[in-house]
């Protein structure tokens, strides 16, 4: 029963969570509703006794995507009245592509079931929840069954990460930088000279 | 009824009170950190300290919590009020719940779980939230940008703590806190990965945003940081928070590196001594050093900061999962679980 | 070789680790501390302080209301008004010193032919309201019989040089 109420609870804090992300006039107030949803999730998540997911979900998408958002968020100074101008302009065409997305999830969702002889075509046993915990068992899926498909889907991150640095990277000539290897390698006898001068004479 | 109060009412109570167990003796802790920090600090300058408040100065802590506690608190008229009273609330709890998996001795520990460092590494990792939240609410240039220096810079030392714990876990073949400690049985974690110690370290101060990581409040530029607009009790939490996460800090090098509560030799005169004790006087030698370094070293200049966090740390500490995972192949010393 | 020892130097932390083991020396050093309100440091026998008016052995004020002090005081602090007395001798009526304007300079001590103006050794006379720091005939005659030992001490010892 009382897990019962928990996920009642997680659910339905989630959804209004949800339902707020884009409702919620001042966009910070979006982004903070957004964790609060991750968070929800990751609830839901641990009562399914999935705590490596719920764990991930938390460190990479509240802790690290939902930060950035939220900097980005911050830092934009967007005029939001003049942005919901056209709202009820736009609604009808917005209305249609939400409807026509929620048509296809409901038919595939009512089509959707596993095909009898899965079990005779899955290349991987399905480990029994019992014996191994969710790390093992989501480690020898990415890392063993699966690793050249993981391997490649790194890869593809990579070259989308190296194709931003490439576009957003600007050389220019003439910029002095701070090189602090230099700093520190300078020593007594480089940079300091003593000179007997004369009287009279000058250096 | 009297089965549903005997069914959950019962073990709610004694969650209660182990809450209440670990809590107290957290915020006592954390009030004779604040002590302590001035001690030493004003040791190394010189100086004797707070000596008035009690014998030593010991009640120094206290006199500062009612003075905090008496005092107004002020919230800005252009702050964002429910945010703005969030923040330390959320910093506060935030550096309490993740004492829920922290074992203090064989099997005392309030919640057993399985990916006890992941959760550890998540709350952490979420502390940043309460910052940038307060720095932003605030509506006030000095608490914005340190709020913008902190996101940045937990974000950018998180990704080199998460290498040195992944480094951990290699050697232990398990994310259960209670098992690293007693991986460590023969050799304390610390002696086979000194540089990833180090790192780590390094990283927690970064993290816990202590000297010589304090961009976020840096008082010589950003008058107090995130936390300018905060007064009273909401200053206060922050204040809590901050410390007993450098506590938890503390706590987290001492089971992943120090080998949490085992003595340092496991014969006669050292093995008398409880665990919780072994346990305590290592985290505080390790809060030792958070305030020494911050007697030594001078604030770093915030683009030294990420440097020294993308360009050392990173590369580093990769290469040493990379070692270690290697070394331990090699060797056939990995743990297989 | 001065790559690889450098290289070592940083990857070793040997500045970090020696500046540490150079604080922690200091933490054992013995402490330079004053307990102020219970211990004091010396003060010189020249220190100005609070202002204060002397009187002569016999009781009698020594000020003559010559107004040299109100004359060559730079921040304009003191206000003095004077009339004969019913002796027939020439007395203040109002003597005050406006401490909040005071800079501490010296001069009217300086000035003072008959050294009844002095700046005495006190210093601790922080008040809670600004008023009491705007001091009369009263408050300073008071302060010179509180302190006319420590000052007859300082200025014998500073006669020689002046």
């Amino acid at each position: 029963m009382i897990q019962a109420i928990i996920f009642y609870l997680f659910a339905g804090v989630m959804v209004a969570s949800a339902a707020m992300v884009i409702s919620a006039r001042n966009p910070v107030h979006s982004v903070l509703f957004l964790i609060l949803a991750f968070f929800n999730a990751a609830g839901l998540f641990v009562l399914m006794g999935a705590e490596f997911l719920a764990m991930i979900l938390v460190v990479v998408y509240v802790g690290a995507v939902a930060v950035l958002f939220l900097f980005v968020v911050m830092m934009l100074d967007i005029n939001f009245a003049e942005l919901r101008q056209g709202f009820l302009r736009y609604l009808p065409i917005g209305a249609m592509v939400g409807l026509v997305l929620l048509a296809e999830l409901v038919l595939i969702a009512g089509a959707w079931a596993f095909s009898p002889d899965v079990s005779s075509t899955v290349t991987v046993p399905i480990p029994d929840p019992g014996t191994v915990t969710n790390t093992h068992a989501l480690g020898r899926i990415l890392y063993t069954d699966y690793i050249y498909a993981f391997q490649a889907a790194g890869l593809v991150l990579l070259v989308a990460m190296v194709g931003a640095i490439v576009l957003a990277l600007r050389e220019r000539a003439g910029v002095r930088r701070q090189n602090i290897a230099a700093q520190i390698a300078r020593s007594r006898a480089e940079s300091v000279q003593v000179v007997k001068v004369q009287p009279r004479q000058g250096v | 009824m009297s089965e549903f109060l005997i069914g959950y009412g019962l073990p709610a109570a004694t969650i209660v009170a182990q809450v209440l167990l670990i809590v107290v003796p957290l915020l006592v802790a954390v009030a004779f950190l604040t002590y302590a920090e001035r001690k030493v600090i004003a040791a190394i300058q010189l100086r004797k300290g707070p000596n008035v408040v009690g014998p030593f100065g010991l009640l120094q802590p206290f006199a500062d919590g009612l003075k905090l506690l008496i005092k107004e608190t002020v919230i800005p008229s252009g702050a964002n009020r429910v945010v703005f009273l969030a923040a330390p609330i959320l910093t506060f709890l935030l550096s309490l719940v993740a004492w829920a998996v922290i074992p203090f001795d064989y099997g005392l520990v309030l919640a057993d779980i399985n990916v006890g460092i992941l959760y550890l590494f998540a709350i952490s990792s979420l502390g940043v939230y309460g910052i940038i939240m307060a720095g932003w609410s605030s509506n006030s240039k000095y608490a914005f940008l340190g709020a913008l220096r902190s996101a940045a810079q937990m974000v950018s030392y998180e990704v080199s703590i998460g290498f040195v714990i992944i480094t951990v876990l290699l050697c232990v073949g398990s994310l259960n806190l209670t098992d690293i400690v007693m991986a460590q049985k023969n050799v304390w974690f610390f002696i086979p990965l000194f540089p990833m110690f180090v790192i780590f370290f390094v990283s927690a101060l970064a993290e816990t945003n202590r000297s010589p990581f304090d961009l976020p409040e840096g008082e010589s530029e950003l008058v107090a940081g995130y936390f300018v607009e905060y007064s009273s009790m909401s200053f206060a939490l922050f204040f809590l928070g901050e410390y007993s996460a450098m506590i938890l800090m503390s706590a987290m090098t001492s089971i992943l590196f120090l080998g949490g509560w085992l003595p340092p030799f496991d014969i006669a005169p050292f093995n008398w001594i409880p665990g919780p004790i072994w346990f305590a006087f290592k985290i505080a030698l390790c809060l030792f050093v958070f305030l020494w370094v911050r007697a030594t070293l001078p604030r770093y200049r915030y683009d030294q900061l990420m440097r020294l966090g993308w360009k050392v740390f990173l590369p580093f500490s990769l290469l040493w999962v990379v070692v270690t995972a290697g070394v331990l192949m090699a060797t056939g010393w990995i743990p297989r679980a | 070789m001065a790559v690889l020892d450098r290289a070592a130097r940083s990857l070793l932390l040997s500045e970090i680790v020696s500046g540490l083991a150079l604080t922690l020396r200091y933490f054992f050093k013995p402490k330079v501390t004053l307990n102020y309100p219970f211990e004091k440091g010396p003060i010189s026998s020249r220190f100005r302080g609070e202002h204060a008016l002397r009187r002569y052995p016999n009781g009698e004020e020594r000020c003559i209301a010559c107004k040299l002090c109100e004359a060559v005081c730079p921040a304009l602090a003191i206000t003095i008004e004077a009339e004969p007395r019913a002796d027939g001798s020439r007395r203040t009526t109002r003597y005050d010193i406006d401490m909040t304007k005071c800079i501490y300079c010296g001069l009217c001590q300086e000035a003072c032919p008959v050294d009844a103006i002095v700046e005495g050794p006190n210093f601790e006379f922080a008040t809670e309201t600004r008023e009491e720091l705007m001091y009369n005939k009263e408050k300073l005659l008071a302060n010179g019989d509180r302190w006319e030992a420590e000052i007859a001490a300082n200025l014998a010892a500073e006669a020689p040089y002046r």
